[in-house]
């Protein structure tokens, strides 16, 4: 269905002077997404505030990072493997990365953590998880056709299975060790690690770079594998990019808020509907804004006027959970 | 037909019986057979074996045994082989229970709080049933997909309650299954696991017939909703009582039952001995293997379990491309 209606909009140019139903969904994202950033900064501030504003300012910027990582990721991810239900945190990558992370401290001892610079190993677990990831992901999505099902199960399993061995990992390493590898590892929406977001900020501009210059290519392949090789793509080599970026992405907003399964799925399932077509060029900033406003407007939220401040990941667990199984049902049901 | 099974039946009990008393001798304090029989002044060998040893090796069996047992029944009763109680929402409903009734009446005895922790799971079973009825068309697959989406939404319903009343740290207890806390004393529900296991013997035909489908059934007689009805009674029984009493323990009462499936096949009189012995020897191996690992300290069987739990499912999962739809 997406496909049919790709080629007619594309063909089509339309020269109307009023706005389209993309850019009035942009337009009103971006209103709301700036007003939780003013109401995050400013609301129930009290004291000095230059004190206030870096202080905010430095969680704010990593929220922001992780609405734009978390929401590029997963539309990227669905591009490529041309479905609505999968995404990166689903098939276990989040995991994967914590896991990557024990597995260092574990095989190389602390030393290795404390020794080097944070950034340059934050670098390094970046690169090792977006070797094991391609691996996975080559073995899972590249060989036999399997289906879409038995792909979301395998990666639910995958996550949990993940999730178990970094558990194993650290309960057999020794409580100091243990700690160590908490520090630098388990953020929370309301305690992001801002000893990351210098170097964070430079992948990411780095990821939206590359991601630019492809952003024509995009659309093509989410026609399907073999509409886009008909079509002049270079399938193999845009897909191995895509998988980078996402591996990239990915790491960097587990690195600063720790795993969360159902946000992306969200945001991606929301842009697209709201759009109403699947063009990058609004899915991906539509995408990008409502991360923004569920992320800053939802904390904000949550912790000004109901005083809970770890439960945003569990509401966003809900929510999402419930659209999954929507999304699944409608599917099975066509 | 049935004979040449017996024999290897018997060598799988005499092993697992093997395992448990592995597991009697297993441990930080010395419980070794010269220190029993020297009878030593104080008798503190003895005592350990009594108070802890012999029943967390108990335990473990009746937990294995019984976990393995309710993930039987329901992959009979919901007719797919990739359902047991922790991918359909059971486990995670009674959890909610539990916690519910902890905050609500928290100076009820804990026989009453497992059976309100029970009444959750039947409820939440039905609630995932009832979600199934709405799927026209049915992939094997889709089945313990929406079942543990289901779960995932209840446990952060239960999460969310949990961080509002303070309880996050208990609820990481019960989800957690650990045997390392029980005693003589703590174990005693899981009794209740034997009786349920016996019910399942007992009923083992009609179960078998119950999976062929519900116009099969009442074509046979049998009151097809009935038969469901005991099951799921069975399986939510299984699940509080092991809920409260260890924790939960994930995948257990899926990987054994399709382990013995794949060897046996589907005649449920003839694999529910198999399926509650090799429960029980799946648990006593994971335990004693999280009480070696990282000796002196010990490691929950849950996570044990997770990772060799998870291993096996993605085996099974992946083992054959005929599942492709």
């Amino acid at each position: 269905m997406p496909a049919d209606q790709n080629i007619a909009s594309m063909g089509g140019t339309r020269l109307s002077l009023r706005w389209s139903r993309p850019a009035l969904v942009l337009a009103g994202l971006t209103v709301l997404a700036l007003a939780s950033i003013v109401l995050f900064m400013t609301l129930g501030a009290k004291g000095s505030w230059s004190f206030v504003l870096t202080f905010r300012g430095k969680k704010l910027l990593s929220l922001l990072l992780v609405a734009y990582s978390v929401a590029v990721s997963t539309v990227l991810f669905q591009t490529v493997t041309n479905n609505r239900i999968l995404t990166p945190s689903i098939m276990g990558f989040d995991a994967l990365y914590v896991l990557v992370n024990t597995a260092i401290v574990f095989f190389l001892g602390v030393g290795a953590l404390t020794a080097i610079d944070s950034q340059v190993q934050f670098l390094m677990q970046v690169l090792i998880m977006v070797g094991f990831s391609s691996v996975l992901f080559r073995w899972l999505f590249l060989g036999e056709e399997r289906s879409l099902h038995l792909l979301v199960l395998v990666g639910i399993i995958f996550g949990i299975l993940f999730r178990s061995l970094s558990q194993l990992m650290q309960r057999m390493l020794d409580p100091g060790a243990f700690n160590v590898l908490q520090d630098t590892m388990f953020a929370s929406f309301a305690t992001t690690d801002p000893t990351l977001l210098g170097v964070s900020g430079v992948i990411v501009a780095a990821v939206t770079l590359v991601g630019w210059r492809m952003m024509h290519s995009f659309d093509v392949l989410s026609l399907g594998r073999a509409h886009a090789i008909n079509l002049g793509v270079d399938y193999k080599r845009t897909v191995a990019i895509i998988l980078v970026l996402v591996a990239v992405l990915v790491s960097v907003s587990t690195a600063l808020v720790g795993p969360v399964t159902f946000f992306g799925l969200l945001v991606a399932t929301l842009a697209h509907s709201l759009v109403g077509n699947s063009k990058h060029r609004y899915v991906l900033p539509a995408a990008v804004l409502l991360g923004i406003v569920a992320l800053v407007g939802g904390q904000t939220l949550l912790e000004r006027l109901f005083a809970f401040d770890t439960a945003l990941s569990i509401i966003i667990e809900f929510l999402g959970g419930v659209v999954f199984i929507i999304l699944v049902l409608k599917r099975s049901a066509r | 037909m049935q004979a040449p099974h017996v024999p290897i039946l018997v060598l799988a009990f005499v092993v697992t019986l093997a395992l448990g008393s592995i597991s009697l001798f297993v441990g930080v304090s010395d419980v070794s057979l010269p220190a029993l029989l020297s009878g030593t002044a104080n008798g503190r060998a003895v005592e350990v074996l009594l108070i802890s040893r012999i029943p967390r090796t108990l335990a473990l069996v009746l937990s294995g045994a019984s976990m393995a047992i309710a993930g039987l029944v329901m992959q009979m009763v919901v007719r797919n082989r990739f359902v047991e109680p922790s991918t359909t929402g059971t486990s995670e409903s009674a959890a909610l229970g539990f916690l519910v009734v902890t905050l609500v009446a928290p100076g009820w005895p804990l026989m009453a709080k497992m059976a309100v922790s029970a009444v959750f799971a039947l409820a939440g079973t039905a609630l995932f049933l009832r979600i199934l009825r709405a799927v026209p068309l049915r992939d094997v697959l889709l089945v313990p997909l929406v079942g543990i989406m289901l779960g995932g939404i209840i446990g952060a319903l239960t999460a969310f309650i949990a961080y509002r009343a303070n309880l996050m740290a208990s609820l990481l207890a019960w989800t957690m299954g650990d045997f390392s806390g029980v005693i003589r004393g703590r174990y005693e529900l899981l009794w209740i696991g034997l009786a349920c296991c016996a019910a399942a013997y007992v009923a083992a035909d009609r179960f078998t017939v119950a999976g062929m489908g519900k116009d099969f059934t009442t074509n046979l007689g049998l009151n097809h909703k009935r038969v469901m009805t005991l099951g799921l009674v069975i399986v939510s029984l299984v699940s509080a009582v092991v809920l409260v009493s260890v924790g939960s323990i994930p995948f257990l009462g899926l990987i054994v039952p399709n382990i013995v499936s794949l060897t046996v096949g589907d005649n449920m009189r003839r694999s529910v001995p198999w399926v509650a012995v090799g429960g029980a020897a799946m648990v006593l191996i994971c335990d004693i293997a999280g009480r070696l690992i990282r000796f002196p300290y010990e490691i929950p069987i849950s996570v044990v379990m997770g990772v060799t739990g998870a291993a096996i499912f993605l085996y099974l999962l992946l083992r054959t491309p005929r599942h492709a739809s």
